[in-house]
């Protein structure tokens, strides 16, 4: 196979691939070189590729399995950065302009939400896979899907709703 | 579109029952200016799934066609080559003729003069060996010493 090939398989679904990291790693540059990872990892073993059906799929569940290895390895050095361990009585500035910002709302619920949930979402309403797919991907059965779907979705809404009712959370 | 049949996709929605289509009907619905408020937080949510679908992957990857040396096939090349070499040795070898004498006399007299040309030189390795002769010497002087020990175990013994 030769670098154009490849990258006509892979260029369509890259950057599903680094939209996934980030949503898993959060900071932008740990998901650059994830998806570097994900891809080198692809063009090594080039000679496998025509042997799946569906590279897409595995790709996405290779940076799901990647990130978690990465998110793992980075509990057990212990080097978390925790930046909200604080509270602060009144509402500073900043937080009155996030609370105009509901967008960026948004990506903070989702980025509370459990790392299943959090996958699911990226994966349906942002990727928008089938959910056959998404179950194919993350070696799940349909119905768990539909229910950690539902979930992630209902809490959102009930996040924002608080939000939107008391402007300031 | 008619409130009510929002009202019902979102529910759909957030059981996770809505097909895709359905989802991009929501999501072009609340991609409008003026929504119901009560809908209001619906509308930041999908806004935001529309915007974080165009973020890219810019950064480049480099691709190393890497290569395979087959070690197999370099010890076979090398292998070859030293037999060529030593062919081609054992050729230049064959050739080196030095040459043979038709004549029975002057052969005499060459094999004559290499070998003297021999013994000269093995005389003279012979006599630089000649003074080893003066050990022998040396050994024999050192003969009474036994006399010596003669002496000393008689005395002893009468001693005894």
């Amino acid at each position: 196979m030769t670098q154009t090939e490849f990258l006509n398989i892979v260029m369509p679904f890259k950057d599903k691939v680094y939209r996934l990291a980030k949503r898993l790693l959060v900071s932008t540059e740990e998901a650059e070189d994830a998806t570097q990872e994900v891809l080198l990892k692809l063009w090594n073993n080039k000679k496998k590729i025509e042997g799946y059906k569906n590279v897409e799929a595995f790709s996405m569940t290779m940076t799901k399995n990647f990130c978690f290895d990465k998110l793992k390895s980075k509990q057990a050095q212990n080097l978390k950065i925790v930046h909200s361990n604080y509270e602060d009585g009144n509402t500073s500035l900043q937080k009155q302009v996030e609370a105009n910002d509901s967008v960026n709302w948004v990506s903070k619920i989702i980025e509370e939400l459990p790392e299943q949930q959090k996958l699911i979402v990226q994966l349906r309403d942002i990727e928008e896979y089938d959910l056959d797919e998404i179950a194919e991907m993350l070696e799940m059965n349909n119905t768990a899907v539909r229910v950690a779907l539902s979930r992630a979705r209902k809490t959102i809404r009930e996040k924002l709703t608080n939000t939107h009712n008391y402007g300031i959370k | 579109m008619v409130l009510n049949n929002i009202e019902k996709l979102l529910e759909k929605y957030e059981n996770g029952e809505t097909s895709l289509k359905e989802e991009q009907l929501l999501k072009n619905y609340f991609a409008q200016e003026t929504v119901p408020p009560h809908l209001e937080m619906y509308k930041s949510m999908f806004a935001y799934f529309k915007v974080s679908q165009e973020e890219q992957f810019t950064k480049h990857v480099p691709l190393k066609t890497k290569k395979v040396y087959n070690y197999k096939w370099i010890s076979v090349a090398a292998v070859a080559v030293l037999m060529v070499g030593f062919y081609f040795k054992s050729l230049t070898k064959s050739d080196s003729d030095l040459g043979t004498y038709q004549d029975p006399q002057e052969a005499y007299n060459e094999v004559a003069k290499s070998l003297a040309m021999i013994s000269g030189h093995f005389n003279k390795g012979v006599s630089s060996v000649g003074y080893l002769n003066e050990y022998e010497k040396g050994y024999e002087t050192l003969n009474y010493l036994n006399e010596l020990e003669n002496s000393t175990r008689i005395i002893f013994k009468t001693n005894q």
